[in-house]
């Protein structure tokens, strides 16, 4: 399914724990175009969560999609603006 | 009746541009408290300075951060340490007093133990993939996060300004923190 999104950039946070995922995300986020995805790999299962989380609550960003890939959670997320 | 209250004269008194003009500058004061309020205030006073103590506040402050909130971190009393360049690094763990570890307080209570209770939760920690306090505060600092190191105590511990990390703000007491607690939608005491 991650096929359909344009990816701009992948963070790779595997291995890393809370709050890494959320945090690295935030300065990915940054340093991306407005439009572009971040594709988000983590082993974290909070990160789940977390993402989700912060993409609620945060403005500039929309969380696309989540899928879990064997030990790997992936997360797609969108710069709006 | 109340001299508050205006009269029916003064509302008919009131032209048709002054009413518009009125509503004009309600409704811009409407938007400033709405942007205001997008803007989310966290304030945590951190004031324990065992290895344990000093992730909770690091780890809510940099993902605090990370929503674009406005973070200050206060620390004061033994709280100083998790900023303090030397005394960060060597944070302990207390093995007494501590039911979750798995030894008894009068075990717990021989010379090397919190020394012992240390290097397994830091072997725990770099296992799990946790970060380190030392990244913690970087990772903060980095995301705008403003540590804070209570002036008093720094005289009090007998500690000097230049011992903390760069970056901490100094010459800041009570008073500030209260500033700042008062504007925040969250405050925590860890």
């Amino acid at each position: 399914m991650s096929e359909s999104f344009d990816i701009a950039e992948t963070l790779d946070v595997k291995g890393a724990s809370c709050p890494m995922p959320v945090v690295k995300t935030k300065s990915a986020i940054d340093d991306i175009a407005e439009g572009g995805v971040l594709e988000v790999l983590s082993t974290d299962s909070g990160s789940m969560s977390d993402i989700d989380g912060w993409a609620e609550g945060t403005s500039g960003v929309e969380l696309l999609e989540q899928v879990e890939d064997g030990d790997v959670y992936k997360h797609y997320v969108k710069k709006t603006n | 009746m109340s001299t508050d209250t205006p009269s029916t004269g003064d509302d008919e008194s009131m032209t048709e541009a002054q009413l518009l003009a009125r509503i004009e500058e309600l409704e811009e004061s409407v938007a400033e408290l709405e942007a205001d309020d997008d803007q989310k205030k966290m304030t945590i006073v951190a004031t324990q300075g065992t290895f344990d103590m000093a992730y909770p506040p690091l780890i809510l402050a940099s993902t605090a951060a990370a929503f674009g909130w406005d973070v200050v971190v206060f620390h004061t009393f033994w709280g100083l340490d998790i900023l303090h360049e030397e005394k960060s690094e060597k944070l302990q763990l207390s093995a007494v007093g501590n039911p979750n570890m798995p030894m008894p307080n009068a075990l717990a209570a021989l010379p090397g133990m919190d020394r012992m209770a240390t290097r397994m939760m830091e072997k725990r920690i770099d296992e799990n993939g946790t970060a380190t306090i030392k990244e913690l505060i970087d990772l903060s600092l980095d995301q705008g996060v403003e540590l804070q190191a209570c002036q008093m105590t720094i005289e009090l511990m007998d500690y000097d300004e230049d011992d903390f990390h760069d970056d901490v703000t100094v010459g800041v007491g009570a008073a500030t923190a209260l500033q700042h607690m008062a504007e925040s939608d969250i405050q925590l005491l860890v």
